[in-house]
């Protein structure tokens, strides 16, 4: 018999129960809930008169709509407000543990649940967000699911499934100084497109993966769904078990023995077989920046602008001509002179210690340049907030101009008032540059911590492996 | 769920890969508590001239005359045509929430994204995948002739043009069943309840230390 893959394994360990048109009961360990996918699924148990499965299965924290300056003033939008109390209530009445808006461990739920021990590795991991893919870092079966389906988890403890397919993206090769995990997650996007994996899980291998920090692994694993995979996967290593070891919510003492052990099976078999697999050599890449309305829309830093006319495909043409059109930029243009109005650092993609600690030693000493409108800098977690603050990063950031804000999605998507005004141009570290998607008519250039924040005391794009 | 089985429909061919949830209902919409009321700001950003709002009244609101429902010819369209991987992006089932709202029963594309085409299927919105080619030509059928209708099958798994040709879709099994008899996703999996108190009872034993809400007795 052929070997396993990670996600086989992974799946393997959650039927409850297999049909024989191939769909699965598959147990749901960990869920995670916010405020926006949530109110709808709560109110679906009300009303079939359900009790949660496992309450304590889940945690729950708003991200979308808070705002990021003063909190105990509370949310002035009456509809966010609607929405934050909503979760607050359901979670009271349904008896689920809730980090809420002025908890000292709040944050983005993806940067909360890692960061908790929440998330461990060789769960299954859901939430009704996209990005939960993120948790496959740790070595998690991690997706986002619905509203639907967030009710479904609620009342059942588990989701009907059919297997996807196993997708395995091997990065050898050394980053140059400079090149990030956001930067491998771009570029793999442009090679593949924003389609590229749908229907698979993605487990990504290779010396640049197993070379990169927890963290940057979470950032890599964020991405795969723009790049259509439900889920994303790093085997358990070391470095994973070091990352674990003595947060909040991970086993201790002989529990934990007994769990590191048992996560040493957590990897591909070497004889594994893989239904596609991709090869992209981490030496050979620049950091990257998107220039259209879609993350596939991604060249180099030291290229240009493409050119629609030399692109065979007629819709993809016409796809191209309208994200010029939207960002308002020229074929041929060096992206070197791209001159952004704002600058946001923060997101689930990049909004770890690691990212702010990468975006401030680029700031240092430096001032916000003058045609930068706003530049702001929202850790991802109060804990994130915190650490950054004991480092002396805040004092960092605020010296060169940046606003240090409270955590939360904050301008990713703009539910809470920090957002573009019709027609501004962003660097952000997030991961989306749909139209509109930072703010109605706003534009959108997807980069990394340190590329952001060279683009913000700069004023344009720079080649961050040039600053030295 | 209300079950789906067969629709005769007018078809809006909206051109354009890599349609995003964030464009099929944009954020501020998603402030929303509830199921219902979507359907006037379904593709709020290209539809209007102006920026929407939630508890906007959109009647006398300034339309896109360019954008594809806005066309008098598409009144009333019942099934939507559309390009490579649609509803990609955010996993907001506001999205299917609002093409319901709004009238759609169907999806027509040559590829969905993942999370989109399950939620779909939970709400009675049937996503039909047709080959490349097959959707192009029902570009050019629908664009070329006015009040272009089909009939859609989904128990003989048939898209009938008017012409009359039956063009056969795949789908699979389970959703297909799911949707011809509206069922209680959740209902059906409680029917699984001792299963799952099973798994829960050995995986316990095996991993304890998932655990830590429900220690072993
Ligand atoms: S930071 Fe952005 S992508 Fe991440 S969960 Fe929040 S809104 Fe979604």
């Amino acid at each position: 018999m052929a070997g396993r893959t990670l996600y086989d394994k992974l799946w393997d360990d959650h039927v409850v129960r297999a049909e024989a048109d191939g769909t699965a009961l598959i147990y749901i360990d960990r869920h995670l809930v916010h405020e926006v996918t949530s109110p709808q699924a709560f109110e679906g148990l009300r009303l079939a008169g359900r009790r949660p499965w496992r309450p304590g299965a889940a945690l729950a924290v708003p991200d979308h709509n808070v705002p990021t300056t003063a909190r105990a003033q509370g949310i002035a939008d009456p509809v966010s407000r609607v929405q934050v109390e909503a979760l607050d209530a359901n979670c009271a009445a349904f008896g689920i543990t809730e980090f809420d808006m002025c908890d000292p461990r709040q944050g983005i739920v993806h940067v909360v649940g890692p960061e908790q021990g929440l998330t461990l590795p060789g769960m299954t991991v859901v939430c009704g967000d996209s990005h939960t893919s993120t948790h496959g870092a740790v070595g998690a079966l991690a997706f986002g699911i619905g509203t639907s389906e967030v009710e479904h988890v609620l009342a059942t403890q588990c989701l009907v499934l059919k297997k996807s397919r196993n997708f395995r993206v091997r990065i050898e090769g050394a980053c140059a100084p400079g090149v990030t995990a956001k930067d491998l997650a771009l570029a793999l996007i442009g090679a593949i497109g924003t389609a590229g994996a749908t229907g698979h899980t993605v487990e990504f291998a290779g010396a640049a993966v197993r070379a990169l920090s927890v963290e940057g692994r979470m950032t890599l694993c964020n991405m795969a769904i723009e790049a259509g995979a439900r889920a994303g996967l790093v085997a358990v290593d070391e470095r994973t078990v070091e990352y674990l070891r003595g947060r909040p919510l991970a086993p201790a003492g002989a529990l934990w023995e007994r769990a590191v052990q048992a996560w040493g099976e957590l990897h591909s078999d070497a004889d594994a077989v893989f239904d596609r697999e991709v090869a992209l050599d981490a030496a050979t890449l620049a950091p990257q920046v998107t220039w259209g309305t879609s993350p596939e829309m991604v060249v180099p830093v030291d290229g240009c602008v493409p050119d629609p006319a030399a692109e065979a495909d007629p819709v993809r043409r016409e796809d191209m001509r309208r994200a010029l059109r939207y960002m308002a930029l020229e074929p041929g243009m060096p992206i070197i002179e791209i001159r952004p109005d704002k600058v946001f650092i923060g997101s689930c993609t990049n909004s770890r210690i690691e990212d702010l600690r990468a975006a401030a030693a680029v700031v240092r000493g430096r001032r916000v340049a003058a045609g930068i409108r706003q530049a702001l800098v929202v850790p991802g977690s109060g804990l994130v907030k915190r650490q950054a603050e004991a480092e002396g990063l805040d004092r960092v950031f605020v010296a060169a101009g940046f606003e240090w804000r409270e955590p939360g999605c904050s301008m990713c998507l703009g539910m809470n008032p920090d957002r573009l005004a019709p027609g501004e141009r962003c660097a952000s570290t997030s991961n989306r540059n749909f139209e509109g998607r930072q703010g109605p008519g706003g534009r959108t250039h997807l980069v990394s911590p340190a590329m952001a924040a060279a683009a913000a005391v700069h004023g344009r794009f720079v080649d961050v492996r040039e600053l030295g | 769920m209300e079950p789906f089985q067969t629709l005769t429909g007018l078809v809006a061919p909206l051109d354009r890969a890599n349609v995003d949830t964030d464009a099929i209902i944009p954020k501020q919409f998603l402030k929303s508590i509830r199921r219902t009321g979507f359907g006037p700001y379904l593709f709020d950003a290209w539809r209007y001239l102006d920026h929407g709002e939630p508890g906007m009244d959109c009647a006398g609101r300034p339309r896109n005359p360019d954008f594809v429902l806005n066309q008098p010819r598409y009144r009333g369209a019942s099934i939507l045509l559309a390009r490579d991987n649609f509803g990609c992006g955010s996993s907001r089932e506001h999205a299917v929430w609002a093409l319901t709202d709004y009238g759609f029963r169907v999806v027509i594309a040559p590829t969905f994204a993942d999370i989109f085409y399950n939620n779909a299927f939970k709400n009675g919105l049937l996503a039909l995948t047709l080959p490349a080619q097959t959707v192009d030509r029902l570009f050019r059928e629908t664009q070329a002739q006015e009040g272009y209708r089909l009939t859609v099958d989904l128990r003989a798994q048939t898209a009938a043009t008017p012409g009359g040709e039956a063009i056969a879709f795949e789908i699979d099994a389970f959703r297909r069943r799911r949707l011809l008899e509206g069922l209680d996703e959740i209902g059906l999996t409680l029917q699984h309840a001792g299963a799952i108190r099973d798994y829960e009872r050995r995986r316990r034993a095996q991993a304890p230390w998932l655990f830590p809400d429900a220690p072993e007795r």
